[in-house]
């Protein structure tokens, strides 16, 4: 069982970096963009395990490591 | 009186706590290895500054998930001192042992600079030696200094005067300028400026020493200076 989860900053939380892309993508001719915001994509393979299980393990991984629930907001996509 | 020194892989400036501790303030003091179970023996727990397994996924995640950050907790519950200092201050965030959290500076950039501090509230375990309102300079050194916290947490720091250190000059972005907080039972400490890098005179500075003294007082069942 394959998944992914989706790791962002809440929106209530400042991006430098996103800001920095932001105006660097402003001067490189994209100057419509208005707003970046930067995130991370953590592709798993769960091993072989059934769908409803694979939720309750995402969810508890995802409060446990792979987010940080202060200041980010995840969610995760179980494939096939 | 032991202080204990946890050593996770990446931690650098364990050495330092090490050497501020033990020969510039002759205290008894050991490194505690990130595997150890038992740390009874020890009255403070210090987790120093570094990029404890290598900042991975976020500073301090992985650490905050060690088996030894749970006998940290228990070290904590029972009214023992910890003190995290830069990395250690980003690992008692992720355990939630100190609310808030540390983001990328404002301006991105890594900052190695030395930084005035102002002291907020003397009245802890940490800062007993200082006066409120004494600006100290401390070494800074951290690309991921940036606090922030919810407008309600923000509130009960304020409230319960947890603001311990403030920038004098912000910068990193931390919100309310904060440099260091400690928990609501005023026995966790977490900051990102460098004590331990300003104890030794022929470095050219010793402002930090004072918060290492106000802790062995404080162990010693004193409390003002």
């Amino acid at each position: 069982m394959k998944a992914k989860v989706y790791v962002r900053l809440k929106k209530s939380i400042a991006d430098p970096q996103g800001t920095a892309i932001k105006g660097m993508l402003n001067k490189i001719g994209f100057s419509k963009v208005e707003d970046v915001r930067i995130g991370k994509l953590i592709e798993l393979d769960l091993g072989d395990v059934a769908k409803e299980d694979a939720e309750v393990q995402l969810n508890e991984m995802c409060k446990k490591l792979l987010a940080n629930t202060v200041i980010e907001d995840y969610r995760f996509e179980i494939e096939g | 009186m032991k202080f204990g020194i946890i050593v996770f892989p990446g931690s650098n400036c364990d050495i330092d706590c090490y050497h501020a501790l033990k020969v510039e303030l002759k205290q008894n003091v050991e490194y505690i290895w990130h595997d150890t179970e038992n740390i009874d023996d020890f009255d403070c727990i210090i987790l120093p500054g570094g990029f404890s397994y290598g900042d991975y996924l976020r500073c301090g995640a992985a650490a905050a998930n060690t088996r030894i950050m749970e006998s940290v907790k228990e070290h904590a519950q029972r009214g023992k001192l910890v003190i995290g200092i830069c990395n250690g201050f980003q690992v008692l965030t992720e355990v939630g042992l100190l609310p808030g959290a540390l983001i990328r500076n404002e301006k991105l950039k890594f900052i190695c600079d030395v930084a005035p501090v102002r002291v907020e509230n003397n009245e802890s375990p940490f800062t007993n030696q200082l006066v409120e309102g004494q600006i100290i300079n401390l070494p800074i050194a951290h690309g991921e200094g940036n606090y922030v916290a919810t407008e309600e947490t923000l509130k009960e720091l304020k409230e319960n005067k947890q603001i311990l250190f403030t920038y004098q000059k912000n910068p990193n972005g931390s919100i309310l300028d904060i440099a260091g907080i400690c928990n609501e039972k005023r026995n966790v400490l977490g900051m990102m400026p460098h004590p331990e890098r300003a104890c030794e005179a022929l470095l050219g500075n010793i402002d930090g020493k004072a918060i290492f003294e106000s802790i062995i007082l404080s162990l010693q069942g004193g409390t003002k200076k």
